[in-house]
This record gives C-alpha cells, structure tokens and sequence, in this order.
C-alpha cells in the first residue's frame, strides 16, 4: 500500500452521536481543589448555584480574551475542521468535531450574549444553560479535547478550539466541576516542585544514581548537578525522566557535560510541564513563576526546556507573557542542542551506533503548532542517525496528529478514549513501519513517552518509543569513553579467553580436554558438530571455571592464580579447612 | 403597495444604513477593545508584522487555510467562487452609486465580469446549501441561520437576476433611486420605473445588510482579528542559538 492510503481511509468516519458519553475524568478531591491557585469550590455547587457562577466566569473569559470573544462569534461551521480531530476520528461523535465541541459553548454564549441568541433561541442555534449541559456536555467533552490546536490549522478563520476548551474549563473549575487527575497533578508541583510528586532527596538520589549508570557504562565523571547556588543554565525536564525516560536525561547530561556547560536542576523548579495549560491561567502563571523565580535567584543566563511539548508552548508562548519581563533567555533543548550540532560544537558524534534504529518522528502538538520547533527536531535526529524516515506529510509538522493523551487527559479512567485518539498517529506510524522498517518512534515529550506505547501496543505496531535525546546519548562520545570502552572491552575478552583456557568435557563421548578450544575442535572431528555449534556438545568442566579464577586471601590479602591454589594456601597458614575455604577466599572479581 | 413601496425605497434604506453601519462597527470595535494575555500564533509562528498581514492576506483573498483541507478541494473552490463572486458583484453595483461622469473605466469593464458573476454564484451557492443536507456531520453541525443566510443570498441574487433579465429597469432609474437616497431627498415613486422584482431585491439585499451585524456573516472583519493568524511570536528572551547567551 502507498503512503497516505491507509490514512485517507481513516477519515471515512461514521457518525455516532453521543460514543463519547461514556468518557469521563473522575472529579477532584477537596484537597487538590484547595490548593489550586485559581479560587475554586471545593466540590461541585449545588445545581441552583451552578448556572450564575458559570455565566458570570463566562462573561469574564469573553471579556479577557480576544480569543474566545472572536472564536464564539464567527465560525460559520464550514465544517473544514470537522475530520481533523483525532477524537472524532477515533470516536465519531460529532460533539467530538472542533465545531461540535465549541458550539456546546457557544449555543450558550448565543442565548445569554447575543442579541439574536435572546430574539431567535434555538432558530440560531442558542441554548440557556443548565446544570445539565455543564455537568454532561461541558465536563465531558472539553476533557475530550488535548488542546493540540489542529482544527486551528485547517479552519479558514484560524479558529482555535483549544483557545474555547481552555476557557470552558476555566468556566467548569468555577463551578467546582474539576478533573482529579490535573488537580492532583498541580498540587503536586506547589509541595514538591514536580509533576510526580518526586521529594527533593527522591529526586538527588535519582540523579546520584544516572551518574553512576553513565559512569557505568562509559567511564565517564559525568555530573547531574542539583541546586547549585549559581549556574549559567538552568535545565528544566519533565520529571518522568528521572524515571521513566532516564535515557533522555542522561543524553542530556552528556551533551552539558561534552561542551562543559555550567549547569544545574533545581529542586524548587524541578519541572518543565506545566499542567496549567490545561487548567486555568492563574494556576500556569503560578507554576511557570516557580521556574523565573529560580532563574533568577542561581543568576542563570539561560534557561532549558527539556523534551515536553506543552513545557514548551507553557513556556514559549505565556511565559514572558505572564511572568516578564524576563532577565535571562530561555529555549528548548532540542534549539540548544541542534545549535552545537550546527556549529560542530559536539566533535564525536558516531552515528554508527544508533544502526540498529529505523528512526520517525512523532511532531508534539506544541512543538509543532505552539512552538516553532519542527526543523530542530528532524536536524538533531539526522545528525545521530543514519536511518531517518517522516510520515506522510498530511499528518507531520503543523499537520501533526496528538498522540491522544495530552491536554490533561493522560488519566486511567480516559484509557479508552486515548486509545482510540491515537488512531491516526497509530496508522500513519504503521505506513512508516510497512514501508521503511521504522523500528524507534522519536517522540520528544513527555506525555508522548508514556502515551505512545501503549497506543503501539493497542494497534499492534512493533516498535520502540523513545526521545531524541537518548538516540544523541549514545551517539555521543565523551572524552575518556573510547579509552574506557576499549579497556572494558579487552577485559571481556581476557574474561572469555579465560574462560576458553578452561578444562573441558565433552558431553557426546565425556572425553576431556585441557581447553574448550580443543574440545571444540575434537567435537567437529569426530562428532560433526561445527564450532559455532560447539556449545551443543562441550561443556566446562565442572567446578573449573570457577577454580580458575584468580583468587584472593580475605585473611591476609595474597593472591592467587586459581581458587584452588587460595584454599590450600588458607588450610596451610591459616588453619581452615578446605570445606570451610570459601569463609576466606574469594574470587577477584 | 404604495405604501409598501414608499417604505422600502424611501424609509428602510436609512434603517438598514444605520444598523449595518452602527452593527458593524460596534463588533469590530469590541473584537478590537478585548485584551489578549499572550501571544497564541499557530504554526509556522509569524516572526513579525509583516508575516502575519501575509499570512491574513493569504487567507482572506485565497482561503489558504481552507485549501489546506486534505480531500476536500472542492469545498474551497466554492467557496472561493462564492466569494469573489459576491465581490464582483458588489463592485458592480458601485456604478449606481456614482454621477456618470464619476463612474470609472474599471467599474464599467467590470459590467460584463459582474453580470457573469451573478449567474456563477448561483451554483456554489447550492453546493454551499446540499452539503450542509447530504454530508450528515455537517447537517449535524448546521443550525436554522446556516440554511437561512445562504437562502437569503440565493434569493437576492435569484430576485436580481430576474430584475435585470426580465424585468429591465432602467439604470438611469435605479441610479435615479440610489443618488437621491445619497442626497437625502425623498424619491418621487410616480417620476420612475421601478418593478416589483426590483422592490423586492431591493427589500432582500436590506435584509441581507440588516442582518449581517448580527450573524456569522461579520466572520468578514473577524478574519483579520484571528489571534492565531494575527499575533506574531515577540519577546526577545527567546533564542535558537545559545551564542546569543
Ligand atoms: C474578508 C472577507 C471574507 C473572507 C475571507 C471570507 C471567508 C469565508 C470562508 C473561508 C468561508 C467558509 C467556507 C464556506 O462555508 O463557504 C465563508 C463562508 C461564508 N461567507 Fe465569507 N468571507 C468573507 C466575506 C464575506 C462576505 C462579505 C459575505 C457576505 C455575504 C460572506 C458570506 C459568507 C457566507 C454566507 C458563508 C457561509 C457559507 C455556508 O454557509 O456554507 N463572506 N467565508
Ligand atoms: S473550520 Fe472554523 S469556521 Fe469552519 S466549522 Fe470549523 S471552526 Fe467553524
Ligand atoms: S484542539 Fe485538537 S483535540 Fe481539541 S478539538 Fe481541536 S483538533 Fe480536537
């Protein structure tokens, strides 16, 4: 099949008024509602109170922003946007269209705000509110929108239902209609400065720990800085990848350290998401304050978005606009990075080492749309691998498809409904899969990371999501790596030499040899048995592989060729007997 | 009918001048007043002024979002030719509105194009008007005023065509009509022709005017309001290159 067929089948959708009924986030919690910076009731009003509150918020929100003032008033549902929502593709509920979604508010807007709305009613499409339609049409439906901002490219006026979604759950939180999920999530951020929930002493040790791996595997003192009092950069990442995505952290431990740049995390701001975005204004501003404030205090100069996608357009679009003006610069570490890539900043890239991957790329909604990041991304990618394939062009850049679990929706109660939101990222991966072998789905965000997986489990499609960083990682050499690898190399193979050196048996004719090399070689002879084959017949000789390992007197610290040689050395000067040797000796290793 | 007529040709024009005059300022001037906390562009993220008036421009005289659409051209180019018709044909109808020796040579040449024009318009009118009945999202989406707005421009363009082809006024008397109107002097309904096709365009074509301030139809001035379209990424702490650092 050619690119781009299976996803022009996709947008034959039937019609299924009311699927999305069934999809709906559990509410808040007294003690998450309390926390919220926006002043919020702490569980949902009483029906009679509901309707007033709702509409006095709704005024203000047409009032305060341009954006929904104009979005509410001249959509002439063309319907151009109607096939580009995932949600509808994935569920067929036209209150799941961009239109569908944003009239619920706007039937309302019309008949409390318009004059034709109170001269004509329904006739043009207006609508009272009621408890009714906040609790079953609003409280369900904006919580099935990610704010991904697609309708906005294809709608002839740009029309952004992000922009309605936003303002509609402004309008539910006033009414104590609020998501457990988001809430919990931000009260989290105000006592632990993460989205996780991660203590400070949680977090250091995290990092303390990516150090050693790095160390581990490359050799390297590569540092993870926490809290410093002063650094040039402070680099936000999403929490999970102190967790969940620890390759990206440490590609991007690596890449600070290669070029030396004087960096630190904080433990105050020790988040990039900002799940503000998809609550209230107030409560991003709040958040993103957390972050200036911090730079502020270390005198950063710079201050670095991690891979998160609506980090970045919280940060990108509303920081500056909320908590300017800034005293430092800011950008996204896919900027940082591509930008010592172009200047060849970053010396040893071996791409070879990323062969095993057939790389594509999953465009974050906000990088894309939001954040003016779409070139950066494939560049960096290219730049450590060799094996590069996009998706058809009608579903990457602005065009790109949500992965189904953003705007606040990546809550276990919503499973369905993000399975069948990441549809159309599942097929246009799948083209990709069928057509070039992609086997590394690079997708720069944190809410992809933990989406997307399953959303490739659900449909069925093999491959491996994972961040561009930790591809960047392990094409990145550090000085001190290729010394340290050769070493550790050699060291495996005087292990595996030794281990040949050892006397062996042969399991066909229990013929024994001094080495499993001449065992092997007895196999093929006599037995027809090839040598790569030899494992089938010649086995060490039992007890051997470990006596021949050199040994040392836990007693007195000598040493010793082979374990036997210790033991007899124990039972001679030490008194121990040759039962009891392993009480003292031990192997070198 | 004399009455009717009186009314329609000498009271309603100052009625549909005002509300359409007043309606229109009065939603482009709050449009204008609201505030926005930030700058929200949709990709490819404007850089400055000048990439966001291309950008609107584009997408006022083109419809480039709307091209966009994958699959569904067809939709753009009615309305495209909707829309340029309606253009031309409102151009056409400035000649009514001149002295003879003020009408200028575009506005004759564009005579021939305009009448052209009204005849075009008629089919992705009903394009415009069978999708919304035979693609069910769309029917699903519609409300009453979608069917309406489009009837209503049906009608005045059907009322017209049947004015000038089969009714034939003269231009002088439709001219005679509009500069008295302009002058503030009461139009002697005995001194002119004037059919009753033509009253009821004319009724229609006030209608239409009357109602636009209070409809979608004003998505005309909104377009070039459309944060999304119109705000340009500013702000200067933000880089893509750490030597600015
Ligand atoms: C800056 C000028 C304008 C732009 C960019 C513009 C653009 C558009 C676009 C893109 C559509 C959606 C596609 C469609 O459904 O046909 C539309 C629909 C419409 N426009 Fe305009 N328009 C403009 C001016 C006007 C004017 C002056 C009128 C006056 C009659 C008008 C009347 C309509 C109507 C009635 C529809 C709805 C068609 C339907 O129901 O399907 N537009 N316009
Ligand atoms: S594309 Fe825009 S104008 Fe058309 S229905 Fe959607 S939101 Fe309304
Ligand atoms: S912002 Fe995204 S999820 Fe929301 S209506 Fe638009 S396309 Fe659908």
């Amino acid at each position: 099949m050619k690119m781009g067929e299976q996803l022009e089948k996709m947008y034959d959708v039937e019609l299924k008024p009311g699927a999305g009924e069934a999809y709906v986030c559990n509410l808040t919690k007294p003690e998450f509602a309390e926390v919220m910076a926006t002043d919020i009731p702490k569980e949902p009003l009483p029906d009679h109170e509901m309707v007033p509150v709702a509409l006095r918020k709704l005024d203000r929100m047409r009032k305060e922003r341009k954006s929904v003032q104009l979005y509410l008033d001249i959509c002439v549902r063309c319907g151009a946007c109607i096939k580009q929502c995932h949600y509808f593709i994935g569920t067929g509920d036209p209150k799941n269209t961009p239109v569908g979604r944003a009239e619920l508010l706007r039937k309302v807007y019309r008949a409390h705000f318009t004059i034709s709305g109170k001269l004509f009613g329904s006739l043009v499409g207006a609508q009272k509110l009621t408890p009714e339609i906040l609790k079953n049409e609003w409280y369900k439906y904006f919580y099935q929108c990610s704010e991904c901002r697609r309708c906005s490219v294809f709608c002839p006026y740009g029309i952004d239902q992000a922009e309605i979604t936003m303002a509609g759950r402004e309008v539910l939180n006033s009414v104590g209609l609020a998501p457990k999920y988001v809430t919990q999530v931000i009260s989290q951020v105000y006592k632990h400065g993460n989205n996780l929930g991660i203590p400070e002493p949680a977090f250091k040790y995290n990092c303390q720990f990516l150090e050693e791996e790095i160390k581990e595997t490359t050799g390297v003192d590569v540092k993870i800085p926490v809290d410093k009092e002063k650094a040039d950069i402070l680099y936000l990442p999403p929490s999970a990848d102190l967790f969940t995505n620890t390759d990206t952290m440490i590609g991007v431990a690596k890449v600070f350290h290669a070029i030396g740049a004087d960096w630190t995390m904080s433990t105050y701001a020790s988040e990039a998401a900002n799940f503000g975005l998809f609550f209230s204004y107030d409560d991003m501003k709040t958040i993103n304050l957390r972050v200036v404030e911090t730079a502020k205090k270390i005198g950063a100069k710079l201050v670095i978005f991690g891979e998160c996608g609506h980090a970045w357009r919280a940060a990108r679009q509303f920081m500056e606009a909320m908590n300017g003006p800034l005293p430092f610069k800011f950008m996204n570490i896919l900027e940082f990075t591509a930008d010592l890539l172009r200047k060849g900043k970053l010396k040893n890239i071996d791409k070879s080492r990323n062969d095993d991957v057939v790389v594509t790329l999953h465009d974050p909604c906000n990088y894309a749309r939001a954040g003016d990041l779409v070139e950066e991304t494939r560049y960096v990618i290219q730049q450590v691998c060799n094996n590069f394939h996009d998706m058809d062009p009608s579903v990457t850049k602005e065009r790109t498809f949500c992965c189904g679990g953003g705007g606040g929706l990546l809550t276990e109660e919503l499973m369905e409904l993000r399975m069948k939101g990441g549809l159309p990222r599942a097929t246009a991966v799948k083209e990709v899969v069928e057509a070039h072998g992609v086997n590394y789905l690079a997708a720069p965000c944190a809410i992809d990371k933990a989406q997307l997986p399953l959303v490739m489990q659900h449909y069925n499609i093999p491959v491996q999501v994972g961040g561009i960083h930790d591809l960047v990682g392990k094409a990145l050499i550090l000085e001190g790596q290729e010394e340290f690898e050769a070493k550790k190399k050699a060291e495996e193979e005087a292990a595996k030499a030794a281990a040949a050196a050892v006397p062996a048996v042969c399991g066909l004719c229990d013929a024994e040899f001094a080495t499993m090399d001449e065992c092997c070689e007895h196999a093929e002879k006599d037995h027809k048995i090839s040598k790569e084959q030899c494992d089938m017949a010649c086995e060490p000789k039992e007890g051997a592989g470990a006596a021949a390992v050199p040994a040392v007197c836990g007693l007195c610290d000598a040493e010793f060729a082979t374990m036997d040689e210790c033991c007899e050395h124990a039972e001679k000067e030490h008194k121990i007997s040759k039962e009891q040797c392993d009480m003292v000796c031990e192997s070198k290793q | 009918m004399g009455v009717l007529a009186n009314f329609v040709v000498n009271v309603l024009p100052y009625i549909t001048l005002v509300v359409f005059v007043v309606g229109v300022v009065y939603r482009i001037a709050v449009w204008w007043s609201r505030p926005s906390p930030a700058p929200i562009p949709v990709f490819p993220g404007q850089r400055s002024v000048g990439d966001a008036v291309v950008r609107v421009l584009a997408d006022v005289l083109l419809f480039r979002s709307l091209f966009r659409f994958s699959g569904n051209r067809i939709l753009w180019l009615g309305s495209w030719l909707f829309h340029i018709s309606f253009g031309l044909i409102l151009l056409r109808h400035l000649r009514y509105f001149l002295g003879a020796e003020a009408v200028p040579g575009w506005v004759n040449a564009l005579q021939g194009i305009g009448v052209a024009a009204a005849v075009v318009i008629s089919v992705p009118l009903l394009y415009l008007l069978l999708r919304r009945i035979v693609h069910a999202d769309i029917k699903w989406i519609s409300t009453p005023a979608d069917y309406f707005v489009l009837l209503l421009i049906l009608s005045v363009v059907l009322s017209g065509l049947y004015a000038k082809f089969f009714a034939k006024p003269f231009v002088v008397d439709v001219k005679y009509v509009i500069r008295s109107l302009m002058a503030f002097q009461p139009v002697d309904l005995d001194k002119v022709y004037l059919s009753t096709s033509f009253l009821v365009h004319f009724f229609l074509v006030q209608v239409l005017f009357m109602y636009i301030p209070f409809s979608k139809v004003m998505h005309f001035g909104g377009v070039f309001f459309s944060p999304t379209r119109t705000h340009y990424f500013g702000g200067e702490s933000h880089t893509k290159s750490q030597e600015e650092v």
